[in-house]
């Protein structure tokens, strides 16, 4: 049975290029960066060699950038760091519709004297600069707002809530996960107005377990996690060299290919869109048109069940996700915060293209929501 | 020390001319039980199964499964010795001392079989009392009320003592009153319910409905891993798989709405009676209790339990909840039967189900179904596995 894997924004394949780096560091290149001889110097150019491959994909200079076990740990980082920075500033700004590894984190400083300000989306599940803006107050230490959403798609004004803040007030640190925006648009996280960007490997061609923090050069930002002293005492450990030779690697081949890699998934994503029209009606599609990342489309079957649905198309080949879950009390928090109706919520899809999908996986997937569509129908 | 079980039997002893048939299923239970922990000799005399480690025998094993034996009333550990009065004494203190230590009230009883023993039971008992008194000065003698009984049993081959007594599992030796099909769900309540039926003797076949893609593999897997849990006291059950989703889709295409769980309930049954008549069972049991849902209101079992010809055992008909969790957590149910991995999908759930519902609705509402088609199908494409003592 052939896979049609239409799930990218909760994984993604590794690139042959990146999985090939990260054998070779660990078969033949398997020194640790911080020995002394030969084989050690080697590794630690490998790591220097694959910092400036993530810079370069990011839009900063290598030492504005230490390596992390992935999106969650540099939210945490950002996050924690910022609200243990500023004696006397513990107010933060988030939304309601951050992931978890922001929203989680956030609410867990409230219990550690601090204040947070968390923003409702609209129907669309945006939050605007005005928003923020009104929010600040002169004890914020930190505003954070995704570039992307996960479940939706859609953008978030990174760039005019940036340069708000920046005019309003210069020491709020402004962080942005943008797991979801990294490789999905053709400016680079760093070269948007933010002092902090969060990225993660596995969405964009690299193995789970690595991402990067994007730190503005004159930030200090305590560690979350010490030791040896690694990533210049601000991220310790060992540093993991296969993965972070593969990220480095895939930073480098998705470079080349950028803005084809664009187009390409805005048009699978626009031709699922257009046959959901003509096909499947009664589908209630959220992404909207505009102002949306292009690889992203989530929609409901009203009256469907997404876990059942999932499963179907699953054994069907089609690898989708939910975002949502058949059992009350597990539903989106980000399609809640939409107001969405719960008949709407149950039946929540959603399909996330890579530029290697076809026109016969969107096939794949329309003949199996028939089949799901006339199930609940 | 040489330690060797006693298990005194429950309610066998009340049997009268049956009790040997009983006494012979406890031992059979037993020995299945214990049979990947080693070599055992267990033999009966008069209500006690004496159960002796030999090569490679496991006696803690062994004690744990004699805990959770249905049929036993009281485990004891006891010490094996040599038949002579000072070895008697010396292991019986040795042996009790943690137990004998501090202010109780103690007693000696004696029992001997070999009627060469050179002391009378009274003796026996006399002596080592005395013995025991003065190695240990805060016991306090009391033939009436003792806290701590001793006894010591003379036996032809060797001499043994016992003080200590842990409750056993109660109940009947399972198969001793036949077989039972249990509707095995993953909630928390039909696990309980088939643990008290083996308990009142019953050896259990399980039954559960499955509906694939609707739930998910893993609450089947969950129905498993219960099944497998309650081997540790029920001993080998066959479970029996049906599939469900065809006759899920077809009441909710062709019942009314307020009518699915009722109707659907029905058609468990059905297929449950004709799955446990096919292997031998002669009741159902389930895990309904009086009110908890709106499924389980009395016209609501009436109604369900009229399709069944076999009768319908319901031991949780009148406990209240908090009792039912108190004995899923007991027998180690609980936590498996709380895994949130639902064994009904919503789509098939009625808003606002009939709570007291008449035959003649159920009867019309399940009209336009071929109900013979289809519990021939599902009966025919059930699956089959046999859970037994795997941990």
């Amino acid at each position: 049975m052939s896979v049609h894997y239409l799930d990218n924004a909760a994984t993604a394949r590794v690139l042959p290029e990146a999985a090939a780096a990260a054998m070779r560091a660990m078969e033949e290149d398997y020194g640790n960066p911080s020995s002394l001889y030969r084989l050690g110097l080697e590794s630690a150019a490998l790591l220097k060699r694959s910092r400036e491959q993530v810079a370069r994909a990011m839009g900063c200079i290598p030492s504005e950038l230490i390596f992390t076990s992935g999106g969650t740990e540099s939210d945490n980082m950002a996050i924690v760091g910022a609200a243990m920075r500023r004696r006397g500033r513990r107010h933060l700004i988030t939304t309601e519709v951050e992931h978890p590894a922001v929203l989680n984190t956030i609410r867990r400083l409230e219990e550690y004297g601090c204040e947070a300000t968390i923003l409702p989306a609209d129907r669309e599940g945006r939050v605007s600069a005005e928003q923020v803006l009104e929010a600040l107050r002169p004890d914020t230490a930190l505003v954070s707002v995704m570039a992307v959403n996960n479940q939706t798609g859609v953008l978030m004004p990174i760039r005019e809530i940036g340069e708000g803040i920046r005019r309003k007030d210069k020491d709020v640190l402004f962080h942005s996960d943008m797991v979801q925006g990294f490789f999905k648009q053709e400016t680079p996280p760093a070269a948007f107005p933010v002092d902090m960007a969060s990225v993660s490997g596995h969405k964009i061609g690299a193995p789970k377990g690595i991402g990067a923090l994007y730190i503005r050069n004159g930030l200090t930002l305590p560690p979350l996690i010490t030791g040896g002293g690694q990533e210049g005492n601000l991220r310790s450990g060992t540093e993991p060299m296969p993965a972070i030779a593969a990220f480095g690697e895939a930073c480098r081949v998705k470079a080349q290919t950028l803005s084809g890699d664009l187009a390409r998934c805005t048009e699978l994503s626009c031709l699922l869109r257009e046959r959901l029209r003509r096909e499947l009606p009664e589908a209630v599609i959220f992404t909207p048109e505009k102002d949306v990342a292009p690889h992203i489309l989530a929609f409901s079957i009203p009256g469907g069940r997404s876990e059942v649905m999932i499963r179907v198309l699953g054994d069907r080949g089609v690898f989708v996700s939910g975002g949502s879950a058949c059992a009350k009390g597990k539903r989106s928090h980000v399609f809640v915060a939409m107001k969405l109706p719960s008949r709407v919520i149950d039946g929540a899809l959603r399909v996330s293209f890579c530029p290697e999908n076809t026109e016969e996986d969107v096939a794949a997937l329309m003949d199996g929501l028939k089949v799901v569509r006339d199930m609940f129908g | 020390m040489r330690e060797m079980l006693l298990l005194k039997c429950g309610e066998l002893v009340l049997k009268g001319l049956n009790r040997s048939r009983f006494t012979v299923r406890l031992e059979q239970n037993l020995r299945r039980r214990l049979k990947d922990h080693g070599k055992f000799d267990i033999y009966t005399i008069q209500s006690t199964l004496y159960v002796e480690p030999l090569e490679g025998g496991d006696l803690e094993a062994a004690y744990e499964a004699a805990l959770k034996l249905f049929g036993v009333a009281a485990v004891c550990r006891a010490v094996v010795c040599e038949k002579n009065i000072e070895a008697i004494k010396q292991t019986t203190g040795d042996y009790l001392s943690a137990a004998l230590s501090g202010k109780k009230r103690f007693k000696v009883a004696a029992k001997r079989s070999d009627k060469r023993f050179p002391m009378t039971s009274p003796e026996i008992a006399r002596e080592v009392g005395g013995y025991l008194h003065d190695r240990f000065p805060d016991l306090i003698p009391d033939m009436e009320n003792p806290e701590i009984l001793v006894t010591v049993e003379i036996r032809d081959r060797y001499a043994f003592v016992h003080g200590l007594k842990e409750t056993g599992a109660g109940g009947m030796p399972v198969g001793s009153n036949g077989k039972g099909a249990l509707l095995l769900s993953g909630g928390i309540d039909s696990p309980v319910a088939g643990w008290m039926m083996a308990r009142r003797g019953l050896e259990l076949s399980a039954v559960h409905f499955f509906s694939y893609p609707y739930t998910s593999e893993q609450a089947k897997e969950k129905v498993i891993e219960l099944g497998r849990l309650l081997t540790a006291y029920a001993g080998r059950i066959e479970l029996y798989i049906v599939p469900f989703t065809k006759i899920q889709e077809e009441i909710r295409k062709k019942a009314p709405e307020d009518m699915f769980t009722i109707v659907m309930r029905r058609f468990m049954m059905r297929i449950a009676d004709q799955v446990a008549a096919a292997h031998g069972c002669g009741a159902l049991i389930t895990g309904e209790s009086l009110g908890q849902v709106a499924s389980q209101t009395m016209e609501a079992m009436a109604v369900t339990e009229s399709v069944a010809q076999l009768p319908v055992f319901r031991p949780l008909i009148g406990m209240d909840k908090d009792d039912i969790v108190r004995i899923a957590r007991k027998i180690g149910t609980f936590e498996t039967s709380i895994l949130p991995y639902e064994d009904c999908c919503t789509v098939f759930t009625p808003k606002h189900p009939v709570t007291r519902p008449k035959a003649f609705k159920a009867e019309a509402a399940e009209a336009e179904m071929d109900i013979e088609a289809l519990v021939t199908e599902a009966v025919k494409n059930t699956e089959r596995m046999v859970l037994d003592n795997e941990r």
